[in-house]
């Protein structure tokens, strides 16, 4: 709507050049202690992170995130198909995986601590542990949510119960499921960061948190600049890699929406209100708002 | 006694029954393996009592003055945070949602904010505010308005054209179409978010304490955990899961109370949810 694409770049691009600028110029002759010249951060992000800590902390705990984040989807993927075909399992369960998720995940932290131990094995079962939920519950509904005339027709087609899987089932319930890995996805970081903020002698966490304590500003806001922009590069990478796996079903939901366009949306917002009566599964809303979505 | 007068009605009533047994069964059976893990050495003894004993503390800790003086502590700062959160984030997101130029302008500062690690900010909040209680609610309102924010401007882009068009034509002025048209139709999208930064905020706020040992249930749990009392952290990490559950089951029924008027919130649409 807005006239060419030079405008629309402008206007993208004023708030934050123009709130870094900000930020620049407010502090440049700052002499608090809490908020240190904006250059000698950017001088410190070099010294630090180019690339000397790379190695150290950088890639153990993105190695963590990692391994952590993968055993939570596949373990939620897995123990959420099998609840979700089975209903009385699934009633039985659900109270129980209910109040699981509404521990607050960081307190799981002194739990893996005390059983698991000090290693690199309590960070990763403690990102397990937090992040499995979302997959867990999300897989839970998709699979339990699959139209029972779709799969009466593959019965009546004499397809088997591992095609019906493969190619009914799952297919069915992966945009749920990929909502469920997307919530996942913010989880696991924090729970990455929080990991290495206690009993930890390296990670991002770890770098953030000593400069804090020994009164490094420039080096704290540093290390939180490497989390944030870690946090934007994992949360691009994963929606680029679920557009691209999901590029049938958005696909097939394109048509249907082109027949629709020009009247209101038959969904309304009932409908999406509605799909998202638990946590894990409002996020489905916001996957359009970063961009590479669209 | 499976011999009802018609099998569709005997079908309804074991369903019915099913409705109560099955999740009283899932919760003795799990409260069982917690019972047992320990005891048989699947789970480490000496770091993981059995769940009678966590249960016993956690009896004699609900009579103590301690115990509620955190969690008032806890819920203190989660209630500012999120009041804080609901102040920032529905009128931003009511304003960048309903106009394109708002939506352009602050997309990037939106996308490049909201994927950073809320924990992230801990250490910096460390250094400004030490150990008080701001400390807890600042990072809870970062993490808490983004679901408000995102809720509100979906919302607002959803309402119906035409009942703004009709709102315009008959002379509404900009702030009875907002109190009449634009908020009665966002409702639902206002609760959704509400009831998400609920759970992220009190998340957020025991996590603060916790980290940093600001006074609450978050600090009690550190406590615990240093000074070697297993029971007692067990116990109030139980506490904690009741709380979260409590907050999501509360704005659960806060949203289908005051949306029950709601197309989405009828019952016979809700049946096929």
């Amino acid at each position: 709507m807005t006239r060419s694409w030079i405008g629309r770049l402008v206007l993208l691009l004023v708030v934050p050049v123009a709130l870094v600028a900000l930020w620049w110029w407010t502090s440049a002759e700052s002499g608090s202690v809490y908020y240190p010249p904006l250059s000698r951060i950017v001088e410190k992000l070099q010294e630090d992170w180019l690339f000397e800590q790379v190695g150290s902390d950088l890639v153990p705990s993105l190695g963590r995130f990692t391994a952590g984040y993968l055993i939570a989807a596949l373990t939620g993927i897995a123990l959420g198909t099998l609840i979700g075909l089975a209903p009385r399992v699934r009633r039985a369960s659900q109270p129980v995986t209910e109040f699981l998720r509404s521990i607050p995940p960081p307190l799981l932290l002194p739990f893996v601590l005390v059983v698991v131990g000090l290693g690199n094995a309590s960070k990763i079962v403690l990102i397990v542990l937090g992040s499995v939920w979302p997959v867990l519950l999300n897989t839970i509904d998709g699979v339990h949510g699959v139209d029972p005339e779709t799969l009466d027709m593959a019965r009546s087609f004499g397809i088997g119960r591992r095609m019906q899987l493969t190619r009914v089932i799952l297919p069915a319930a992966s945009p749920k499921i990929a909502v469920g890995m997307r919530t996942s996805l913010s989880v696991a970081l924090i729970l990455m960061v929080i990991s290495e903020m206690q009993a930890s002698t390296n990670g991002l966490g770890f770098q953030v948190l000593s400069a804090q304590r020994s009164f490094d500003t420039a080096g704290t806001y540093a290390g939180v600049i490497v989390i944030g922009v870690v946090g934007l590069v994992v949360n691009l990478g994963f929606l680029v890699a679920e557009g691209w796996i999901m590029r049938w079903h958005r696909g097939a939901r394109g048509l249907l929406e082109d027949t629709q366009r020009g009247r209101r949306p038959a969904r309304g917002p009932g409908a999406r209100a509605r799909d998202a009566t638990t946590t894990p599964r409002d996020e489905r809303r916001m996957v359009g708002t970063t961009g590479v979505m669209e | 006694m499976t011999d009802g007068p018609s099998p569709r009605t005997s079908r309804r009533a074991r369903d019915r029954v099913e409705a109560v047994v099955l999740p009283v069964l899932g919760v003795a059976v799990t409260l069982a393996a917690f019972e047992v893990a320990p005891r048989i050495g699947l789970l480490p003894r000496s770091s993981f009592p059995p769940f009678s004993e966590i249960f016993a503390t956690l009896t004699d800790l609900v009579t103590t003055a301690e115990l509620w003086e955190a969690v008032l502590d806890t819920l203190d700062a989660w209630a500012r945070a999120l009041a804080i959160a609901t102040l920032i984030g529905v009128p931003l997101g009511l304003a960048i949602g309903s106009n394109h130029i708002g939506a352009l302008l602050s997309r990037l500062t939106i996308d490049f904010l909201r994927p950073i690690p809320s924990v992230a900010l801990i250490p910096i909040l460390v250094l400004v505010y030490g150990t008080r209680p701001s400390l807890k609610v600042t990072l809870a309102v970062f993490g808490a308005t983004f679901p408000l924010l995102f809720q509100a401007m979906y919302g607002v882009a959803d309402v119906d054209p035409v009942a703004k068009d009709t709102g315009r034509a008959f002379g509404m002025g900009w702030w009875a179409r907002l109190r009449h048209i634009v908020l009665p139709s966002c409702a639902p999208y206002l609760a959704t978010g509400l009831r998400i930064s609920a759970s992220v905020a009190l998340i957020l706020v025991v996590t603060g304490e916790y980290i940093v040992g600001v006074p609450g249930l978050g600090a009690e749990v550190l406590v615990a955990y240093s000074s070697g009392a297993f029971e007692r952290m067990y116990a109030l990490i139980v506490v904690a899961g009741l709380l979260g559950l409590l907050v999501n089951l509360g704005f659960h029924a806060v949203e289908r109370r005051a949306l029950s008027w709601h197309p989405s919130h009828r019952p016979d649409e809700g049946a096929t949810a």
